[in-house]
């Protein structure tokens, strides 16, 4: 599949990879110099494969709360809330963002791997009242993050970026479309900065202003750095069905004080015994060594114990990094660990989340 | 793409420059600008011996790592430290300050079947 931008994609020079189905630009002039541009100025990433749903009518909040982690009826309208979809078992659907557009009705923003099986799980948990509408390909999406985006949130809205997180507005669009655009304050890269969801047919207008006003194209090899800095979990890689959002070190995300929602039991009682299975950790290589990916098996006293979910060698940081689920034993920070490349270990330490400490 | 004309080509993508029966090897401005920012390079120690076609050393971008591959068989007789401090020698100069290793040639016949510069432009559609 092809995101709407795909020829602005091939215009600057993307290289094209595969991820999740989709055709995606994983860099455009390097990923080093896009991951730099949005820690020192302003890059525009598109997510335009990323899903859009929309949820609304008479219980909407009540109905999501019951299926979503974190609470929705605390959040004011034009805000936005990151939260977790549960199975039974406690385990990771996928993580979203939920934007609230009006008292019961709400803008979904969902991982594009699990669009089929997020649309699947809601649909089958359906509530009387409540519509639930899958319109990802009506929608583009654009992310713009860096100390400037500000300005080109600027440039392009002629009014100044809130300066809150999570602030949702719903924003003028083209003539083309009868679809709105919304921006939120909300990223997956540490930087201040915005998500611009636009109606697909506006797209190409939405990337064009942006590069006119500033912000340079970055794509998902800068993404994944950027994230993996600031210990943000990637679906599918550091969250799995198999795993809790406690383990995954997201419990502030999961509010065990609603009454009821779906994989609550598993998590309370997770709680409960105060023990985890494992935890999701960061270690930091101290070792000079090649860059870590996934799946790099991890070694305490020579035993190994797990693999690494993430990793890379840090551009803001210049040394290894990545993430781990380790036994509770080995969670301590300052645990020594050596990490597998190539049939010789490297030594690496937990270390506090995340990576990059933000001013 | 640079394309020098006094080299030897690997299909594999890997330079040797022959001074007597020494080779440096290196790899190719076409496979720097492929493999992209370059963060990881590991060079062979001085004293192994490789074979045409064998693995002789590791280098990786921010992506993905990849296998370097000895063009002829030999014992390495120089390593190339410089990459190994700053391994973005190797996209800024791949034809020098990024060569990778040097070698001596256990049989100099190993360099017929390595390509000139014209067949390798052709093989990278340049």
């Amino acid at each position: 599949m092809r995101t709407p931008l795909h020829d602005q994609h091939l215009a600057a020079g993307g290289r094209i990879v595969e991820f999740a189905g989709w055709e995606m630009p994983v860099q455009y002039t390097g990923i080093l110099q896009e991951h730099k541009a949005v820690r020192e100025s302003c890059g525009v990433f598109d997510i335009s494969h990323m899903g859009e749903f929309f949820v609304e009518g008479p219980g909407a909040t009540a109905w999501l709360d019951s299926l979503l982690t974190n609470n929705l009826t605390s959040v004011p309208v034009g805000q936005a809330q990151y939260s977790l979809l549960l199975n039974e078992r406690g385990g990771v659907i996928d993580d979203l963002i939920a934007y609230r557009l009006a008292e019961e009705k709400y803008l979904l923003i969902v991982n594009a791997a699990k669009i089929d099986e997020d649309a699947a799980w809601l649909k089958k948990h359906a509530a009387p009242g409540v519509t639930f509408t899958d319109r990802s390909s009506e929608f583009a999406a654009l992310a713009i993050q860096g100390p400037k985006a500000a300005e080109v949130f600027k440039k392009l809205f002629h009014r100044p970026m809130p300066a809150e997180r999570n602030r949702v507005h719903e924003m003028p669009v083209g003539q083309a479309s009868r679809l709105p655009s919304f921006t939120a304050t909300t990223g997956y890269t540490g930087e201040n900065g915005f998500e611009w969801i636009v109606p697909a047919s506006e797209a190409t207008a939405a990337w064009q202003a942006a590069l006119a006003a500033g912000a340079t194209p970055c794509g998902l090899g800068a993404r994944d750095t950027l994230r993996l800095e600031m210990c943000y979990p990637l679906n599918g890689s550091d969250l799995s069905p198999d795993r809790t959002p406690l383990e995954a070190g997201l419990g502030f995300f999961c509010d065990l004080k609603k009454p009821a929602f779906l994989g609550r039991d598993a998590l309370l009682a997770q709680k409960q015994h105060s023990i985890l299975p494992h935890k999701l950790c960061a270690l930091r290589v101290t070792d000079k060594s090649p860059p870590i990916r996934s799946h790099y098996r991890v070694f305490v006293n020579g035993e190994p114990v797990t693999e690494t979910t993430s990793g890379a060698l840090s551009p803001s940081l210049g040394y290894g990094i990545a993430l781990a689920y380790l036994p509770p034993a080995y969670c301590d920070l300052g645990q020594e660990v050596q990490i597998e490349v190539r049939d010789r270990r490297f030594r690496a330490e937990v270390v506090k989340k995340p990576f990059l400490k933000k001013p | 793409m640079n394309v020098p004309e006094n080299l030897r080509y690997a299909t594999s993508h890997e330079w040797i420059l022959v001074e007597g029966d020494t080779g440096t090897v290196g790899i190719t401005d076409h496979a720097q600008a492929e493999l992209t920012d370059i963060v990881f390079a590991e060079p062979p120690a001085i004293g192994k011996t490789v074979k045409a076609g064998d693995i002789a050393a590791v280098v990786e971008s921010v992506k993905a790592a990849s296998d370097i591959y000895s063009p002829v068989s030999g014992e390495v007789v120089a390593r190339n430290e410089a990459i190994e401090a700053d391994p973005s020698l190797l996209n800024t100069d791949p034809f020098g300050a990024g060569w990778i290793f040097k070698i001596r040639l256990a049989n100099p016949a190993d360099l017929e079947s390595l390509q000139d510069a014209a067949a390798y432009r052709a093989q990278i559609g340049g």
